[in-house]
This record gives structure tokens, sequence and C-alpha cells, in this order.
């Protein structure tokens, strides 16, 4: 058999069920390769302890026939997620120390399911970055390098810890959170499967606030499969979560397990041809394309007119929701303190002190664009721009099923780099943040290597709540592609 | 519109952020950047455009008004930066306080 830590998630589940190993040997080797790799930074806090108990206590559970969808399976959790008892910092400062009384939802479902946690995953401060650059606790390293170039480079953001792990084998998976591209982006960085549901589809209580008309919590896997699997697990109505849709969980490991597109109407949206995307990335995109008529399915060219204006209508949504949302870091009730003269004085020194550059300058672009004779020249007029994305997409739904789009506009890039100019660092995510604006799954696959051989990531977005369709293309796409590289070394 | 210091200062007073003077002009150039590039959506035709401020169509549910829970003070009060003062220190569920600076003189 091959290396435990190799295996992947449905394979692990299914080697524990044949009991041709245990949760306690799986969470060992495991916890082995966090021990090898920690020199990448990608946890924020380990909890080895954690994981042998929970792996214990699932092989007592599933020696009394009470096997979970992803019984004795390790996973890493973004430090995103409220996991009771264990420091949950957001990647800041500010929550340095906080240790939830509560567990999020979709930690929750995946626990009940069986899964085994070993740590919590480094992550850009309050999930604001693409390159995990902003997180307090320092940046993460990518465990692919250039050919022949030893700098190191960023695993992408905002999860990219939990990017990280997955591509470096020290889990079979993890959880991430998606604002902006935050699953999908690190995912084609790092050679990995990333997929952010439809808004709606897990439960964001529990989750550190960013942007909630956004912020969707999403699986992060070595193969499409996987991700079907994983989803499953942390999907499911929460009315703990008002905005948490009341709708099945459907099968969607079966429709991963279907990788047939013959006939199925793949869009090609032709504003994603944009300068300043490497044209490496275009060619694995027409190769994509090809890959996707060969098996099958039907291209169809659409317009989603308004793509370039998804970007800037972000930039005014997502900081102004932040805003408010980090409201509530004040000193008072939990995380930082730093004294002040009076009460006021207290705020504002704690939240000077506790929050990164890149959190306060979003902050205050949030503060200025909801202020007082500003709403409607900013924060309206982006709300508008929101409806007529939207719009654009439901249109192109009308003549394709699924849509094929690079996942990111370059390959993962040297640490330090892009950070110079906000707005340069923001573009990274130019391809992910429409379907984000809608609402939309979406999912990256890794289809294939550039010259220096740095993996690249091909994205698929579905139609609302139908993430079935969505990875029975992403599988079709998977096969075709035949993505096995390994960061070398790993 | 270009952000000076004193806008940037007055942002920062607002949303209760301690910024060193000398970061204000540096501030000023990076938001006044980002705000630049922001208005390009004024090229955007909104008239009559309906604001999108949830994509989910669901209808927000009603619940019964009513308490769910109770008796978790000192897990509410477990985190608190200042310490917490607790009404009945043998049961610490009974009730308690954040502590916050003098604010009444």
């Amino acid at each position: 058999m091959a290396a435990l830590t190799d295996l992947g998630i449905a394979k692990l589940v299914a080697a524990l069920s044949r009991k041709e190993t245990s949760a306690v040997e799986v969470a060992d080797a495991h916890l082995g390769k966090l021990d090898e790799h920690r020199a990448l930074n990608a946890f924020i806090t380990e909890t080895p302890d954690r994981a042998r108990a929970m792996a214990q206590a699932s092989d007592t559970r599933r020696a009394r026939g009470e096997a979970g969808l992803l019984e004795g399976v390790p996973l890493a959790i973004k430090d995103l997620f409220c996991t009771e008892g264990v420091q949950t910092t957001a990647g800041s400062h500010i929550l340095e120390g906080f240790v939830p009384p509560y567990e999020s939802t979709v930690t929750a479902n995946l626990w009940r399911a069986g899964a085994v946690m070993v740590g919590k995953t480094n992550l850009d401060e309050f999930a604001m970055g693409s390159s995990n650059m902003t997180s307090y606790f320092g940046g993460v390293e990518n465990p692919w390098k250039r050919r022949g170039d030893n700098r190191k480079l960023v695993p992408g953001g905002s999860s990219g810890g939990s990017a990280a792990v997955v591509a470096a084998y020290m889990v079979p998976g993890s959880t991430g959170t998606d604002t902006g591209g935050s699953i999908r982006q690190p995912a084609s960085f790092c050679g990995i499967v990333g997929l952010k549901p439809t808004y709606g589809r897990c439960s964001r209580w529990g989750v550190v606030a960013f942007a909630s008309s956004l912020d969707q919590p999403g699986p992060l896997t070595r193969s499409v499969e996987d991700a079907a699997l994983l989803l499953q697990g942390m999907a499911g109505h929460d009315p703990k979560d008002s905005t948490s849709a009341p709708l099945p969980v459907p099968d969607f490991a079966a429709a991963a397990r279907t990788p047939d597109v013959r006939g199925l109407r793949v869009g090609v949206p032709k504003e994603y041809r944009v300068e300043g995307t490497a044209t490496e990335i275009v060619a694995l995109w027409d190769k994509g394309i090809d890959m996707m008529k060969a098996a099958g399915a039907v291209i169809v060219e659409v317009s989603l007119p308004h793509t370039k204006y998804a970007l800037p209508a972000y930039y005014i949504v997502a900081p102004a929701e932040c805003s408010s949302n980090l409201a509530r870091y004040d000193g008072v009730r939990f995380g930082l303190r730093v004294p002040g003269k009076d009460l006021i004085d207290m705020y504002q020194n704690t939240r000077g002190a506790g929050f990164g550059k890149e959190v306060r300058r979003r902050v205050m672009i949030g503060t200025y664009v909801l202020s007082a004779g500003y709403y409607d020249a900013y924060y309206k007029k982006a709300q508008q721009v929101r409806t007529l994305i939207a719009r654009d997409f439901k249109q192109a739904f009308e003549k394709c099923d699924v849509l094929l789009t690079p996942t990111a506009p370059s390959a993962a890039f040297a640490a330090g780099d892009k950070m110079d100019d906000p707005v340069t660092m923001y573009l990274n995510d130019m391809f992910t943040i429409p379907a984000s604006m809608a609402g939309l799954p979406g999912i990256s696959v890794p289809a294939g290597l550039d010259t220096d051989g740095l993996p690249l990531g091909l994205q698929l977005i579905g139609r609302a709540f139908d993430e079935e369709t969505m990875l029975r293309a992403a599988a079709a796409l998977e096969q075709a592609a035949a993505f096995t590289a390994r960061p070398p070394g790993y | 519109m270009p952000l000076d210091k004193e806008a940037v200062a007055r942002i920062a007073r607002l949303a209760r952020l301690k910024v060193p003077d000398e970061e204000l002009a540096p501030l000023a150039g990076e938001l006044s950047g980002i705000l630049a590039w922001i208005e390009q959506l004024n090229e955007v035709d909104t008239a009559n455009v309906e604001p999108l401020s949830s994509v989910s169509d669901v209808t927000l549910p009603m619940r019964a008004d009513k308490v769910t829970d109770g008796g978790i003070a000192a897990k509410i009060l477990a985190n608190a930066p200042g310490g917490a003062v607790y009404i009945d220190p043998s049961d610490r569920n009974a009730g308690g306080f954040f502590t916050v600076p003098k604010v009444v003189e």
C-alpha cells in the first residue's frame, strides 16, 4: 500500500473501512509530516494531542459500527473557524490568545462526520489578502519552487496555509473560506483543488466575519472527489446563519465520480481574455477548452460584459462590510486591549496596534465609502454594479451549464512581490471575484505546469446550488488534464 | 477625489484607529490610489438598477422570540481582556461584568 499520507480522503476512508489501518495510525503518519515541514509556517496552532484523542475516539466509533462520512480523516482548519477550546486568531494580533467558548457549525459538522483536527492553519489577516503575507504570524511558504530558483514563493491567500498543507501532503484536506477567491487562488498557486460553494451552502456561523454577503467556507484537497466528500461533510442548513440555504445536501461525491460531460454546454466568457494574463495561462485555458470538447462537451462563447467592474465594485462592498464587522474588536469583550486615557483612546490604541496595515487600510476605505455624503456615490453604486454582474451570469447560464476560465492571472509569485501597490495585489483575484459577487460556486482544478515548473489552475463556475454539474465537469477536466506533479521534495 | 492628510485623520477617527502622524501622508496616497481606481465604476450606467445587498433569494426566516440558552456567563466572560468581575465568585454563571477604564468622573 502507498504511504498513508499519499492516499487522499476517499482512499483513506476506504482503507480505514477495510481495517487496513487505524485512525490513530493515520493521525500519527500525518502528524509526522507536520514535524517534517514546520518550516513552511503553514500552521498557527498545531493540535497533536487533540488529534490523537479524536483519532482514538474515531477508532472506537468504527469498532462499534458507527463510522461517519469522514471517519478518521485528519484535517487542517483555517484559523478563521472558531474551535472550542483551541486558540482562533484570524491571523491577527488583535485576536491572539482568543480561545472560543464555542465551535463553528462547519467544524462541528466535520467532527460529527468523524474527522480529526491536526491544527489551525495560517492565513492573511482576517482573510484580507492574496499572498498570506498580511498574517501577523508571518507568511507561509509555498511547497512549490521555480525550477533552478531557490526563492520562496507565496502560497496565495487568504487560505494560504490551508493550501500549502494539502500540497505538502501534511493532510489530505483542509477547510478554507472564500470571499473573493481565497480558496480558489491559493489552490491554483499550490497545484491542488479548491472549491467555493454557492453562497449559503455552508454555514458562516462561528467563522470570523470579513464580508458577510460574500464569505463562504469550502474545502481544499488534492482531488475533485475528495473536495466533493469534504464539502458533503461541511455543508448543510443551519438555523444559526440566517443566510444559510434551507436545502438538503446532495450526494456531491457521486457527482464527482461521474466525469461525464457529453452534451454539457461549457461557456467561455470572452471578457476573461484580458491583457496582463500570463501567456502560458491563456494557452492552458485554450488547452482546457480543447480537453472539454474532446470529452464531448459543447463549447459556447458567452459574454459577461461587466466583468472588469467586478473588482472595483468588490473593493467597495468588501471593505464596507469589513469596516462594519470589525467594529466589534474594541478591546472590551475579547482579544487585545491596549490601555488609553479614556474609553475612546483605549478603542483607538487597541485597534491601531491590533490590526495590521492591510486591515487598517480596508477598514478606512470601508468607513469612508459608508460615511454620510459618500454612501450613494460609492456603496450604492457598487451594489448596483453587483446587480449587473449577477444579471450577466444569469444571462450566460441561459446558454451554458458551466463556465470555464483561468483561476488566477499568474502562477505563484515570490514573497514580497506585488507589495508596493495595493491595487497590484488586488488584481490577483480578477478571475475569481465576479463569481463571488454573484454568489456562484467555483472550483479550481490543477491543469498543468508552466515553464518554471509551477502549477496553474483552471476555474469552473456553476449555477447557484448546482455544485453537482460543476463537480462532474471538474472531474472530467481533472481526468483529461491528468495532473500528477508533486512539489519536489514532498 | 484625492484624500488629504486631514481627511485621512478624520476617517481614522471615525474608524477608531490610532494612526501615527507620520503615516497619514503615505496612507492618503494609498487610499487615494485605491479610490481613483474605484472611480472607473462611474463608466457604468446604473440608472434604474436596483442595488443588490444579498445574493440569496430566500426571505430571511422568522423564529419564535424566546430565550434559547442562558446560564453561560462564565463562557461569555472567559476572554475578557481587562479581566471579568463576577457577582458570585463561587458561581461564575450567576453573572458578571466586563471591565473598562473609568467612564464617569
